[in-house]
Order: structure tokens, then sequence, then C-alpha cells
């Protein structure tokens, strides 16, 4: 059991001293996972036999020293939406039940270089769209804190996996709060960072502008050292336009226990006096509290006026839905996929395929997306949102040359129940209020567990950076979990 | 009275660029390939693919817009043309709308002042009036894959390895007024494009594609008519066809007091008419918007230097120091420069010795006649200039006479073999050795005892008779002069 | 609420997008859609008269590949997930008459 809590560096230097080898780690999870599996649901596919082939080479090259980095070894869990070679890749949806890809993402090759054990594919929501992970075409995965709540999302399998032990750490994607919120609302550590830091070649496309690969765990070690490696390569191997290499160097050395003077700035409308359309009191105070700790340790802190928080979902929803009618154009049941039986016609076939292949989520924002991308609408939907996230962008740069760090909560509440929250989409949507800024900005930001509710469901703070300043927030978020350890508030 | 008609034409053209790999892939262009063997997860969409663009295409695209007097976009992205179908994997197309490479830039045509009347299409008439066309735009964008149909089993298949094959798209403004203008205006960008060496636009082959925009109006008057777009041209023959066809067609629904529906049409080559391609699911509404993954394109000075610098002499300056430079007719001087590849044979052949008229005389003779014949374009011709030289040496110094020189040149069209070497093993020398020539003389003049009187008896045609027997007794190695004042002397 | 959303639009949005949606979907795409597009109206409370749109974050643009041939035949990775395939090529209905 003890071998199930360790975080991912820890089990990693175990690993490297030959106190466990790395198919005994993958044996311990697996057994986990055929215990923990049919009550939580975290996986669409674990890949018993080829985790622990893997295992057994990759302990192989540790006894040769040729694998020596902090995640040799070490099991790990991808969420459905990146590409696995030879593995199952569905996005959770019916129209990709059957692919099996060609080729893994490129951070996913990254991290197998390092030595990381793929375990297997994670549920989320339907291609990424969603916050609680019921729109998987593979039903909801249940939050293992509490499994009558959803586990948030959508890469809410990920998240749930970390907090249940099933993996030593997961990869996600970000498009608007995807790793940060599931990772709030299952009480772990869970990081986007910047736009472009982190190749995207094999993460299937949701919004292309906002969608950020990062990492789940239970440290923000972990996170440092999984982000480092995620976002490595040089441009000779250059497959993502968008991708800037060698931006995210030596992180781990941002992990000092120091913020004395660093100047935090909280946005007063995430954090409204008289409750109104802030977050749930219990959230407001969990943070407010956390702010407190950091404070005391040397931070700081000072309220400002961000704004236009209310501007980001609608410009939000406007940009993703957009980019994904166009991203998920290419499910036609003619490449790869399902195709629906029955149709003689080419359109017939196209529409009968994506109607039975996509479920309702996916259909409404294809539906919105495919409309404010039209003739004669283009212009005062489409670009105006861009303009919208241009006048965010300058909010924020104008905030980052006052503070290292924004600090708020990720969501409103806590994990909601299950079957609560896809009645209403704008109301589902707002929950992703605090997360969604930092993808239209394409800022790096951290969700660490800070606290829980009356009813035992975490709560997550998150720590928001200017662009290509990881080390900023990891640094202030390294301190905050070692004073907050201390001073045993979590 | 009759009304009279303008025809107002403008152009879409599509041009393959000439790449080794593909426009966002490292997928090869090469034709010929078995089906889906060029292709790659970019290139057929699969899912998580991302596109890297290729420089030569922007250097490619960059140099055509110059060449053509365009602005160049310093600041230009790539956007997303959305539409399903099955030859466009991703179903949306990378192409540009807002922000294209090139903008604003023309051609020069010689203008046809009987534009009205359609006519074959023949070339504009020399020395006419310079007339602009202006380019509208030029911008960057990915071919698609290729549809076959299959009759056996009643569906179409798909073969991506066209799929992601970079083309430019040259869009005209609506200056032409007449086939034959189309056609000047054609040969002209082709000409161009093939000077860059940007591609080598073979309609046949479908790496230059005309699409043609049509409307008529009544002479004088200045708005434009409704217009239509024709697809699916593959020659200039089936331009300059189908450029009629449309203006009747239009003109006779005018007639009809009907309206002109403004749509896209398929020429039909064989039964020589189009059909509206038509669709309830085409919408036509390709929602284009920037394509967030492809970084946008700065284009700086030092590289627009760089392009313009490696611009090639085009073919006005050519003429003018040829005319200057080598003393050959005027008419060979036009032809030869027309296309970059002969031109630059031409002057390499010079450049080794060869006199310029004869080396002019090999290439508007044979070479021409031998294009022709095979149905081949100057670009393909395969010869070298150093085999042309030597070809030309040894006529001059009288080692082979024309005859054999016609007969070695057409091998060496087709395998660029060294005529030297050639005619040195197939023992062609023209024999020199005069006690031999004497021997076959003396032997003709034996075996032809009437044609012998004939010449006594004052008939000086029978001599060519005797020359031109001696010389298929020589099998064609002996200078035809030399046999004839042997004969003169012994007879 | 304050936009409408005719049988007209949905069925052309479904043109667009190839969904083809029952009955009900339909009603229930037109109520959504109206929905998010009372929400998304909230944009135009924002002054963006001198604002460009902005499409990427990042001005550093410039990405190049080198024009060498670095893929070989990949047909059988390629064609693998085909639903549909013939001859090494995919399969589709019939695309014209």
């Amino acid at each position: 059991m003890e071998l199930l809590s360790l975080s991912a560096v820890e089990l990693g230097r175990w690993i490297q001293s030959g106190r466990v080898t790395a198919p005994d780690a993958v044996r311990a999870v697996l057994d986990r996972i055929d215990r923990m599996e049919e009550l939580y649901h975290c996986y669409v596919t674990v890949d018993r036999e080829g985790a622990l082939k893997r295992a057994r080479e990759v302990q192989e090259k540790i006894e040769a020293k040729e694998l020596t980095g902090p995640l040799a070894g070490v099991p790990m869990a991808v969420k459905d939406n990146l590409c696995t070679k030879g593995m199952r890749t569905t996005c959770a949806s019916r129209i990709l039940d059957n692919f099996i890809p060609s080729y893994s993402a490129q951070a996913i090759e990254n991290l197998e270089r390092a030595g990381a054990v793929l375990l297997g594919k994670t549920n989320m929501d339907e291609f990424a769209m969603g916050s609680t992970t019921e729109t998987s075409f593979f039903g909801p995965t249940k939050n293992p804190r509490n499994p009558e709540h959803v586990p948030g999302g959508s890469s809410g399998g990920s998240a749930a996996a970390v907090a249940a032990g099933e993996c030593f750490f997961a990869i996600g994607s970000d498009t608007g709060g995807s790793v940060r919120q599931p990772a709030s609302h299952c009480g772990v550590v869970g990081m986007k960072p910047t736009y472009g830091t982190v190749s995207r070649y094999g993460l299937v496309a949701y919004g292309s502008s906002l969608d950020q690969i990062g990492p789940l765990c239970r440290t923000v070690e972990d996170c440092a050292v999984i982000l480092e490696i995620l976002s490595s390569g040089d441009g000779e191997d250059r497959r993502d336009s968008t991708w800037m290499p060698g931006k995210l160097r030596d992180l781990v050395t941002a992990l000092k226990q120091d913020v004395k003077g660093m100047r935090i700035g909280i946005p007063r409308d995430y954090i409204p006096e008289n409750g109104g359309e802030g977050p749930d009191p219990q959230v407001r105070k969990a943070v407010l509290e956390a702010a407190g700790t950091l404070r005391e340790a040397g931070a700081v802190l000072e309220e400002f006026d961000l704004g236009l928080a209310e501007y980001a979902v609608p410009a939000y929803y406007t940009i993703a839905s957009a980019e994904a009618s166009s991203n998920l154009e290419r499910f036609d049941g003619i490449k790869y996929g399902y195709r629906a039986g029955g149709a003689q016609e080419l359109h017939r076939m196209y529409k009968k395929t994506r109607s039975e292949g996509f479920g309702p989520e996916v259909k409404r924002r294809i539906m919105l997306g495919s409309f404010v991308l039209s003739s004669g609408y283009y212009d005062a939907y489409y670009l105006k949102a861009l303009r919208v996230k241009h006048l965010i962008k300058k909010a924020f740069d104008a905030a980052f040359a006052r503070f290292d760090c924004i600090l708020g909560p990720v969501a409103p509440g806590t994990a909601p129940k299950l079957g609560e929250s896809l009645a209403d989409p704008v109301r589902m949507y707002l929950g992703d209020i605090y997360t969604i800024s930092a993808n239209l900005a394409g800022l790096p930001a951290i969700s660490i567990p800070c606290g829980s509710d009356d009813k035992g469901l975490p709560i997550g703070l998150q720590l928001t950076g200017d662009c290509f300043q990881e080390k900023k927030i990891l640094q202030i978020a390294y301190a905050y979990e070692k004073a907050a350890k201390g001073g045993n508030k979590v | 009275m009759a009304k009279e008609y303008e025809t107002v034409i403008g152009l879409e053209v599509h041009v393959e660029l000439a790449t080794d790999t593909k426009i966002f892939c490292g997928c090869s262009t090469a034709f010929g390939g078995k089906a889906n063997s060029h292709t790659c997860p970019v290139c057929t969409g699969m899912p998580g693919s991302l596109p890297v663009l290729n420089r030569k295409v922007l250097e490619h695209a960059a140099a055509v817009g110059l060449a053509t007097h365009c602005e160049i976009t310093r600041y230009c992205k790539f956007d997303r043309k959305n539409y399903f179908y099955p030859d466009n994997p991703q179903n949306y197309q990378i192409s540009q709308l807002y922000l294209p490479l090139c903008r604003n830039g023309y051609v020069e045509i010689e203008e046809d002042r009987e534009g009205q009347t359609p006519e074959e299409n023949g070339p504009c008439r020399e020395g006419g009036p310079v007339k602009r066309v202006g380019i509208h735009e030029i911008h960057m964008e990915e071919d698609a894959g290729k549809l076959i149909h299959d009759e056996w089993e009643d569906c179409s298949l798909v073969d991506y390895n066209r799929s992601g094959v970079p083309l430019i798209e040259i869009v005209s403004e609506p200056d032409m007024r007449s086939a034959r203008e189309v056609i000047a205006c054609l040969e002209k960008l082709r000409m161009i494009i093939q000077y860059l060496g940007a591609s080598d636009c073979k309609l046949q082959e479908g790496s230059m594609r005309a699409d043609v925009n049509l409307s008529v109006r009544e002479a004088g008057t200045e708005t434009l008519g409704t217009r239509t777009e024709m697809k699916n041209l593959n020659s200039f023959r089936s331009i300059s066809r189908a450029i009629e066809n449309e203006r009747e067609r239009q003109i006779a629904l005018l007639e009809e007091g009907r309206p002109v529906v403004q749509e896209t049409r398929r020429w039909d080559e064989a039964k020589e008419c189009s059909y509206p391609m038509r669709s309830k699911e085409d919408a036509k509404d390709y929602r284009y918007f920037p394509d967030p993954d492809l970084m946008p394109v700065t284009v700086s000075d030092s590289f627009l230097e760089e392009i313009r610098a490696r611009q090639p002499e085009f073919q006005t300056e050519k003429i003018k120091r040829y005319k200057r430079e080598f003393d050959i007719p005027e008419y060979d001087i036009k032809i030869i420069t027309e296309h970059k590849h002969m031109a630059d044979l031409f002057e390499a052949a010079v450049a080794l010795g060869s006199q310029p008229k004869k080396v002019s005389n090999w290439l508007m003779g044979e070479t021409l006649r031998l294009l022709k014949e095979k149905e081949l374009d100057p670009g393909d011709i395969r010869f070298s200039p150093e085999n042309l030289s030597r070809l030309i040496a040894m006529t001059e110094a009288g080692t082979i006479n024309f005859t054999v020189a016609k007969e070695v040149f057409e091998l060496m069209f087709e395998e660029n073999m060294d005529p030297e070497k050639y005619v040195e093993e197939q023992g062609l020398k023209m024999v020199n050795d005069g006690d031999a020539l004497r021997e076959a003389v003396k032997e003709t003049i034996k075996a032809n005892p009437q044609s012998v009187q004939d010449y006594r008896n004052g008939k000086e045609k029978a001599l060519g008779f005797l020359v031109g027997q001696t010389m298929k007794a020589m099998k064609g190695k002996a200078n035809p002069v030399s046999v004839g004042e042997l004969l003169r002397e012994l007879l | 609420m304050a936009n409408q959303i005719s049988d007209e639009i949905i069925e052309y949005v479904g043109i667009l997008a190839k969904l083809e949606l029952s009955g009900e979907e339909k009603e229930q795409a037109k109520k959504d859609m109206a929905g998010m597009l009372d929400y998304i109206d909230k944009l135009n409370e924002l002054d963006t008269e001198n604002v460009e749109p902005l499409s990427h974050l990042f001005p550093a643009g410039n990405v190049f590949r080198e024009d060498v041939v670095t893929n070989g035949d990949r047909r059988e990775e390629i064609l693998g997930n085909a639903p549909s395939r013939k001859d090494d090529m995919f399969a589709v209905p019939r695309t014209f008459n």
C-alpha cells in the first residue's frame, strides 16, 4: 500500500536505488486497477501485457544505467485524446471507437523515451468537450474522493486515476481548464503550461489555438519534472508549427521554499465580498486562507481589478466551438473510425456517420461553431471573440507588469454530483470561468489542493503566471505545498 | 438589330510547384507511385497530425509574385477552407484568403483587337498593342487527392498521393475579352513560371489548371454581368472551345430574357458543352478562418532580396541581348527564348564554342520537329549542350555528313549519348581515304554504263544519280561533294 | 431569448456540419444555440472598435520544414484503419455519375 502512495519522483528514486523494480510497480498498480476500476472507471483501455513488457525492458535499461532519469520505470496513464502507437485512441467517442494510431503524440514519445511506462488510456469527456467526464461514450468516471460525484473534466479519468492510485501520474489536455479543474475536483496537482511549450503533435485537436498538454500528479515536484520532459526536444524534429522547443528547461531549479518578496495579485472579481457571482463561500474561504499562508511566508499579496472575466467564457465558447467544428470535420467515416452502414449516397453517409458517431455535447458545439463561422456571422461572432481575446490578453499583460503571479480559485464550486450538470449547458460552461482566461491568453496555470469543503470534496488553488514564467508559479506552488503541509492545513 | 456583346473573362490558375516534398509534410511529390504510397498521417488527415510549411513553397510563390509585379504581403497567414469531399482528407483545405502572399500584380500580353470574334486559338498578332492583365492575388494552398470511379463495385476510390502537393492559385482580374487573350495570358504565365523553375506547367498532366470566370455584357456598358465559373479545362483547345460555348450560351439566355445563374460549370470535352455542378449539399459557404495550426509568415527584406537576386533573365531581356550578341533571325530568337530550358541550351552550346547560327538551326529544325512528333515540351529536352556541340563540331569538321548527323541527333534526342563515341563505335565516319573512294567511284562507273553514257551526252542530271549510287555503296559515309568531283575527273 | 433560430438555419448548419438531427434533437438544438448566442451577445457590451482580432498569440512566425523527403511508403499504416478499402485505396460511396 505504501508503494502506491508515493509520488512519481519518489517512486523513480526507489526504482533507481533498487528498492523496487519497474515491473513490481506496474504489478502493484495493475492490482489496484483490478480492484478499483469497476467503481471509478478511470480508464478506457488498460494494456496489462504491454505495460509489463515495457516495464521489464525499462528495468533492464535502468540496471544497465542507460536510463537514469527521474521517471524511468514509473507507470503513467494518458488521456485518450493523445495518440499512442498501436494502442486504441478513442477520444471517448463512438466515432473513434476502433481507431489504432500508427504514431504516438510527440509529448508521449518524450515520456516513453525517459522510461515512463504506459499503463493505458484514461476516460474523458468526448473530444474533451465537457467539465465532468460524463459525455464519454464509455460512461462516466467517478470521483475517488466521493464516487457519487464527478471527477471534473475533461481530463477526469486522468485526475481520478492519480487520486485513486491507479497510476503514479497522468497526462491530460487543457483547452479551457480540462487539466486544472479535474485536478482541483480530485485533490491532485494539475498544470497547463504556456501555449506552445509542449508539442501538440498527436493530440487530437479540439480548439487548436487553446489546447495544451499538461501533467496531473501528486506533488508540485512531480509536476515540474513531468513538464520538463513533456516539453523536451529540439527544433530539428518539429512536427507542430506552434511548438516553441526548449522553453521549459531546468524547471526543478524553481522548487525552492522561498516566496519572499514575490508579488501575488488576487483579482477582486474572483473573490467578491458579498457572494454575488463569485465562487462558493467555502471555496472562497479556502483560497483566501491559502493566500494568507503565502503572505505569512513572505509573499506580497494585493487585490486588484483584472476585469473582463465575465467575457472570457462567451469569447472562449465562440473560438473553441469554431475551431472544433473545423477540427472535427475529418471524422467522416472514410479514413478511420466509425462508418454508418446503409448509406448509398456520399453526403448521406457523412451525415449518418457523424450523427451516429458524435454525442450530443459534441454535436452542440459543432453546430454552434459552424454557425459562428458561416457567411454573414463570421465578423459579428468569430472576429468579435478574437478581439475580446486580444483585450483579455492585454489585461493580463498589464497585470503581469505588476505581479509575478495571479492567485484565485480553480472552479466556483467543488465537484458536482453525477447527472446534475449536463441539463443546462450555459450554466455548465460558467464553471470554467476562472480557468478559461489562461487558455485565451496562452498563460501557464497550476491547480494545487488547498483544502476541502464540508462534504470532504477537494478545493483547488489556481496560480497563473505570465507566458513562459512557469518557474515562478512552480516556485510559489511548491512553497505553498510545503507550508500547507507543515501547518497541517491539507 | 442584334445587340453587340462583350465577353469579360477572368482566370483562376492553379499551378503545382516544383518541390520534392509536399507543402506540409515530408512526403514525396513524385508522380507514378502506387496508390497511397506517398502519404503520411499529415496528408491523410489523421487525428492529431499537424502541418509544417515547406520553405521552398514560400520561395517559389514569392518568386512568381515578384515576376508578375505583385506586392508581397509582409505578414501573411494561412486560412482553412471548410468543405466536405473525400479527396480532401481533413475536409478543410489549407489555403489563403484574408492575407494572401501576393497581390496587385499584372502580366503583359498583346491585346486582341478583334476580341469579339471568337477564333481558333492562334497566337495574338505580332507586334500588337500591349495590354496588362491584372493579377488580383496569388496564394499558396494544398492540392487534393485523386478520386477514381470503380465501375465494378459502384463506389469511388481515394488515393491521397497528390493530397498536400503544393499549389499556387493565381487569380486574375476580369481583364480579358477573348479566348485569344486568355490563351496569351496563360502562355505568358506559363513562360514566367517555367523560367523561374517554379513548375513545369503542363496542362495535360494537370500541373497547370485554369478555371475560367466568364460573363457577357452589352457592348459599351460598364457593369459586369453575372458570371459563371468553368472547370475541367485540360488544354488550350478546350479552354477556347469552352469560352466560345459559354459566351454563346450566356448571350442566348440574355436574348431570351432569361437570367444567367451564378454557378460553377463543368466542361465536357467529348460533348463540347458544359453542365452545372450543383448539389443541394454544396452550400458554398466555406467558413474560412485563420488556421491556428500554422504560424503567420513574416516576409523580411532580406528574404525578398534573396528571391529577387535569384530571378532569371526573362524573355524580354533575353531577346534584346540575343539581338545584340547573336547574328540569328529574330524569329529564331523569339522561339528559342520562349522556354528557358531551350535558351539555356542555346547559350551553353554557344559558350562551348559552337556557332550561334548552327546551334539555332539544330534547335529550330530537328529539335522542334522531334518535340512536336513526340508531343513533348521544350522542358523535356534531354540532350546536353555538350553533346549538341560535339555533334555540330563533327559536321563542321566533315567527320560526318548531314544525313548521318540527323540520324545521330535523333538518337541523341532520345538518349543523350556522346555523339563522338557513337559515331566512332558505329563506324559512321566519312571515308576520306582517297583510294577507297576512287575504288567505289570506279565500281559505280562500271555498274552504270547507261548513266555514264547519258552524262557524257551532256545530261548533268545523270551525275546526281551516279553520286547517289556511290553514296549508297559507301553507306553514306562519304562526302557527296568529293564524290561528285571524283566522278567528273574520272569521266 | 433574444436570438431565435429558425428551422432553415438549423437545416443550413446541418448541411455545413454534416449532421442530421431528429425532430426532437432539432428543437433542442434551436433552444441550445439560441441560448448560447444570447450568452455570446454579451461580448457586444465591449467596445472593440480599434482592437485587432488576435488569431495567433505569439507573433513569432516563420516555422519551416526543409524540402527533403523524410517519409517512405507507409501505405499499410495509413490504410490500416480504413472502414472500407480496395486496392490500396479508401472506398467511398460514388462521388459522380
